[in-house]
């Protein structure tokens, strides 16, 4: 429960309200983690909250959260000044194991800040592209200024032969993309016939269509991931608040397939 | 070592033994109107003559015309406060100038610092179920509990034969009581386990030994000259009655056949709404539980911000503030509370552990101040799933 001191050695704005913090440890190695897994991080004096790692885990380089400024301690997270020594705890929970989509079709289904813990698995996906056959990004924003990593979804499109589509709720002047529901692009993606893996990060309504969508489009349920949220204090299954009937989400989770998930998503506060 | 016969004399004695060790003996006391765990030196400090008379909503003690020293039912608390304490401090941060220096100190905190190993005298079986469960749930996981390691690390366990169950008790049904370890459900391991006796052939405990220290600590009292007799076949059927009467006197029953199933299958039933009507998601149940086991984090700072202490304190899954998320709260309405409660206790909690999170003591009934009654209301989700 004793966090490790990292420095901020850079932040870097992503959009009008999302900044990813780049953190080196203070002593020690780098954090090793698997794509998907997410540290409990924190401002000393403000609090800690989990955050999903998005950098490479293949990478030697800074930790990477990318933070939404939503609350008092994602906010004093986005706003740590180069220098500021945070605790990290972790890395913690499930990861998406993409690597069990090789040989085969991968859909990526993202919303929002959704796109954060997966792309982990993006990077993941293109160091070692030729093993996988087509693989897809679908990723909702609410307007094309929320749109993140526009690098990232240009380079992903362009040197990795990855289909990308955006698709936002509202537009603005200027944009001449899709309007609607990632939803929306389910129906429409391609896949193979078999091997086909799906991994999907979104509010939990958008995950429940998102899941629903794709086992429509034939996708085996235990083949179509998902990454839950749910309050964590302790992010190592002690201090219940993250639970979800029998499932502790920080370790049972965050990742989990849609057949262990779909009786439990589909009541209400449960 | 035999099942052996101490007079009060010799629980004196025993008591005295393990200060003699080193321990800090807590037993019951009567505090505040209720049995409670507190510092045992004397036989005199334990309840002595009182009972008590449970139901749903209320708890009193009244005094006794027998001198028996545990003739009462479940206390406020089980042993648990002793190992998981409801507010301690886990580590501590001294930043050298202000929380954006990076000079930041982070200390651990030694929990045990100062604090002498526990002899715990007088767990009931249902309390020594509990600790069982407590183990399990903090120390046989990915990651254990440190704190409660070193804590439960060394302690020395004396239960007793529950021989006064309450109106609100139900440990038989959950196989947890009323002799320490009896039946299916699971128990921590105890030293010693005595059942108090009075009858013609007087006042006095039958000494089962369930540990090499126990065994050692009462050939410690046999080579020290203390009356500790092997017990007689006499002593043996007057404990085994007093484990009868008691199991004859359960106050209630909650049938666990299929609960998990049941509980699982009701997350809609109408159950929920009723009980919603008249819980006042006070959390109180999650107080008194000895099996819960929710906790919260805060960072509390001095006034320059320069000293930051980490302290977990328990925390309930009635709070709303319990399942919030950016955005609310999960379980916004006191019915999902409610149903989560009771659905980790007695369903989820088997597919997380492989145990019922539940051993009939009955404290969360007794201590609701609406009186709702778990057993009852698995009764009514049951005959609610059978009209269905």
């Amino acid at each position: 429960m004793v966090p490790r001191r990292f420095r901020v050695a850079s932040t870097r704005r992503d959009n009008h309200d999302t900044l990813t913090v780049q953190l080196e440890p203070c002593e020690g190695g780098p954090l090793a983690f698997a794509a998907g897994q997410f540290t409990m991080l924190q401002v000393f004096g403000v609090g800690e909250v989990p955050i999903s790692i998005s950098g490479d885990p293949r990478g030697s380089g800074p930790l990477q959260h990318t933070i939404r400024d939503v609350g008092s301690v994602s906010h004093a997270l986005a706003f740590a000044a180069p220098g500021q020594v945070l605790g990290v705890r972790g890395p913690y929970g499930t990861g998406w194991e993409v690597a069990d989509g090789k040989g085969g079709d991968v859909v990526l289904v993202a919303g929002g800040i959704g796109l954060a813990p997966l792309r982990p698995a993006l990077l993941e996906i293109c160091a070692e592209r030729d093993d996988y056959e087509r693989v897809s990004l679908l990723y909702g924003a609410r307007t094309p200024s929320d749109v993140l990593f526009a690098d990232d979804l240009r380079s992903w499109a362009e040197d990795h032969r990855i289909t990308v589509e955006v698709i936002v709720d509202r537009g603005e002047a200027g944009w001449t993309g899709r309007i609607g529901l990632v939803t929306q692009l389910i129906g429409k993606v391609a896949f193979g016939a078999d091997q086909r893996l799906a991994l999907v990060c979104g509010p939990e309504v958008m995950m429940r269509h998102s899941a629903v969508a794709l086992v429509a489009r034939g996708v085996e349920p235990q083949r179509v991931r998902l990454s839950m949220e749910r309050n964590m204090k302790c992010g190592v299954g002690l201090c219940g608040h993250c639970q979800l009937r029998e499932l502790f989400l920080c370790l049972d989770g965050p990742v989990l397939p849609f057949d262990r998930l779909e009786p439990l998503m589909s009541r209400a506060e449960l | 070592m035999d099942t052996r016969i101490l007079t009060t004399d010799g629980l004196q004695a025993l008591v005295d033994a393990l200060h003699a060790r080193g321990f800090e003996v807590m037993g019951p006391v009567v505090r505040d109107g209720a049995i409670a765990f507190g510092r045992v030196r004397a036989l005199t400090d334990l309840p002595a003559g009182w009972g008590d008379e449970q139901e749903p909503g209320r708890y009193r003690l009244h005094r006794r015309d027998d001198p028996l020293l545990f003739a009462f039912a479940a206390g406020v608390q089980s042993a648990k406060p002793l190992f998981f304490p409801a507010q301690e401090v886990l580590w501590r941060v001294r930043a050298g100038d202000g929380e954006a220096s990076p000079t930041v100190e982070l200390t651990p905190v030694a929990v045990t610092a100062g604090e002498a190993p526990v002899a715990v005298l007088g767990v009931r079986s249902c309390d020594l179920a509990a600790i069982g469960i407590q183990d399990t749930v903090l120390l046989r996981r990915t990651y254990g509990d440190a704190a409660y390691a070193l804590r439960r690390e060394g302690t020395f366990v004396v239960a007793v034969t529950c021989s006064h169950p309450a109106d609100t008790c139900f440990c038989v049904s959950m196989g947890t009581g009323p002799r320490p370890g009896a039946g299916p459900g699971p128990a921590a391991p105890y030293d010693l386990a005595m059942t108090e006796v009075s009858d013609e052939l007087g006042h006095r405990f039958v000494v089962e030994v369930g540990s090499d220290r126990g065994a050692d600590l009462l050939a410690e009292l046999v080579a020290r000259g203390v009356d500790a007799a092997e017990a007689r076949p006499a002593d043996r059927v007057a404990a085994d009655r007093v484990v009868a009467e008691a199991t004859a006197r359960m106050g209630r029953r909650l049938d666990t056949d299929g609960l998990k199933e049941l509980l699982y299958a009701a997350a809609e039933s109408p159950v929920w709404d009723e009980v919603a009507s008249r819980c006042l998601a006070c959390g109180n149940c999650t107080q008194v539980c000895p099996t819960c086991f929710c906790t919260d984090v805060r960072d509390v700072t001095d006034l320059t911000g320069g000293l930051v202490e980490r302290e977990r304190v328990w925390d309930s899954c009635f709070d709303a503030e319990y399942s919030y998320i950016h955005g609310g709260s999960v379980r916004a309405s006191t019915r999902s509370r409610y149903r989560q409660w009771l659905t980790h206790k007695l369903a989820a909690w088997e597919d997380q552990f492989g145990m019922s999170g539940c051993v009939g003591c009955g404290r969360c009934i007794t201590w609701c101040p609406a009186a709702i009654d778990l057993t009852a209301e698995v009764a009514a989700l049951r005959d609610e799933g059978g009209r269905a």
